[in-house]
């Protein structure tokens, strides 16, 4: 075992981490958000707003990050006058932003359906019981749906978060130089794969540890029972 | 009697090492498989029906026929081309692949079967067109005072621009280690990927192989598009362009150095060179 490479490698990579975190924060809030906006729509009960929405849906589950993301850099990146024309060039040139969307696109379609699976585990007689009480929609949405709701989507929606951080590893190919990407750069200097390779997947561990933890302690504090009394 | 003993031990294992290399030495290959990238016109590409083209692949099936070999020519992605080789997913490497001291340290070469330039590609109406040092050669591994006069204004004319070039390759390597804090360097997969972000105008110029360019040029989707600066050789280029080939295959090698030899001699190369790069190699 080479330690002293596998230190150097680590130290690299990790100047790649601020790269991956900014790429996986900003797309799951906007994801977030558009996740939202779509569950409402299916949720309307309109046609006109259903519609479009489960469409959506279809297509962005339907194919893979990787065509979406080559789709939005290098395909629009041929519409380059009529993108300036709408004077949206200046978004669609930076390679950050096509990937930040590529990926905000493709996870608000996954967890508008994770969103719906949760409000959909509602049961009824809960919405009955809060109405019973005289609650007005807001305050039932506040401490009956949502937190129902919520407790149901959260393991679902930890794998939602995991797969978007190890998704960033994809940005690399439209030249973001996040962890993957400088692991790349390195082996083609190098040519020691696995070593670099396995150093990169250690970031992305811990990453994923983090993040796991986090969501139980939260899934920890919604849950009625607390069992265990502490967080697992 | 001990002592005997060993000795005759250590000579049995002598002979028997001998032995062993000498049959591996003697077998020649009768089949064998190269790889190739696949995505780098015209040196190797993959055609509109799906067939490796290139000079590589043209030249890969001649030497494959003065070394009396059936050969398999496989597409490989270029990161994964030295990897793969010294995990025997193939024999030999002819994908462009320069020959360095860094690359040295993991796999051989055989005899280069062409030499190396590279250059930079701007759009024709940009600023960079008039990049200083058109029509020079810069050598990089010559005088480095003269190397510091050459690149300084091409360095100043570069300033805050931003350039692609293909990771792995040696255009990066110079891009990086000469003109650092000048350019902003953006590694792309593969060419095709340079030169796509170079038309739609996120990149200012891309760096690549100077005959690589020269054939791109020559296509109409190209037509705004010039050479730009002078072109450079030796220093990180390297020795020129080789097949690769694994350490221990010796007989391999000396096969490959041979059949090149005869390419070179009867002008077969220089041939593929005219129909492919539409230029001589030298």
């Amino acid at each position: 075992m080479d330690f002293a490479f596998l230190q150097t490698t680590l130290l690299t990579l990790l100047g790649g981490l601020p790269l991956t975190l900014e790429l996986a924060v900003s797309s799951i809030l906007l994801g977030g958000g558009g996740a939202l906006m779509l569950t409402l729509m299916q949720a309307s009960g309109s046609l006109l707003l259903s519609a479009p929405a489960r469409a959506y849906v279809f297509v962005f589950r339907g194919t893979p990050l990787l065509i979406q993301l080559f789709m939005i850099y290098y395909g629009l990146g041929q519409f380059r006058p009529t993108l300036q024309e709408l004077g949206l060039w200046s978004f669609f040139r930076d390679p950050y932003w096509c990937a930040v969307l590529a990926m905000a696109m493709n996870t608000a379609a996954y967890a508008s359906e994770i969103i719906r699976g949760g409000l959909g585990s509602v049961p009824p007689g809960a919405l009955e019981a809060a109405t019973a009480c005289g609650m007005r929609p807001l305050l039932r949405l506040r401490r009956v749906i949502l937190p129902l709701a919520i407790r149901q989507a959260l393991p679902a929606y930890s794998n939602e978060l995991i797969l978007m951080v190890k998704a960033t590893s994809l940005a690399s190919i439209i030249t973001m130089m996040e962890v993957t990407g400088l692991a790349s750069k390195m082996i083609a200097e190098t040519y020691r794969s696995i070593e670099i390779f396995a150093c990169a997947g250690l970031i992305y561990l811990a990453l994923t540890l983090i993040l796991t933890r986090a969501v139980l302690l939260l899934e920890w504090r919604l849950s009625t029972t607390r069992k265990n009394g502490t967080p697992a | 009697m001990m002592k005997t003993g060993f000795l005759t031990v250590a000579v049995l294992l002598a002979t028997a090492a001998v032995a062993t290399t000498g049959a591996v030495a003697q077998t020649k290959p009768t089949a064998i498989t190269i790889a190739t990238e696949g995505s780098y016109e015209p040196w190797n590409f993959t055609s509109a029906g799906g067939k490796l083209e290139g000079l590589e692949v043209d030249l890969a099936n001649d030497l494959c026929a003065r070394m009396g070999v059936t050969c398999a020519i496989v597409a490989q992605d270029w990161d994964g081309l030295i990897p793969a080789l010294n995990a025997r997913k193939f024999d030999a490497i002819m994908a462009s692949l320069i020959v360095t001291e860094k690359r040295l340290g993991v796999i051989s070469f055989s005899e280069p079967y062409a030499p190396t330039s590279a250059a930079f590609m701007v759009e024709k109406s940009g600023p960079l067109a008039k990049l200083p040092g058109a029509n020079s050669t810069v050598d990089l591994g010559g005088d480095p005072a003269a190397v510091n006069a050459a690149l300084a204004p091409v360095a100043a004319a570069l300033k805050g621009k931003s350039i692609g070039a293909q990771t792995g390759t040696k255009n990066t390597d110079f891009l990086d280690s000469y003109l650092k804090g000048s350019v902003t360097v953006r590694e792309y997969k593969t060419t095709e990927q340079h030169d796509l972000d170079l038309q739609a105008g996120r990149i200012d110029g891309v760096m690549a192989q100077k005959s690589s360019l020269t054939a791109l040029l020559l296509k109409p989707d190209y037509k705004n598009y010039t050479l730009a600066g002078p072109t450079f050789v030796g220093g990180v280029f390297g020795k020129g362009i080789a097949v690769g080939l694994r350490k221990d295959d010796a007989t391999l090698k000396a096969m490959f150095d041979t059949a090149i030899q005869a390419a070179k001699a009867d002008g077969t190369i220089e041939k593929l060179a005219q129909k492919w790069l539409k230029t001589s190699l030298n």
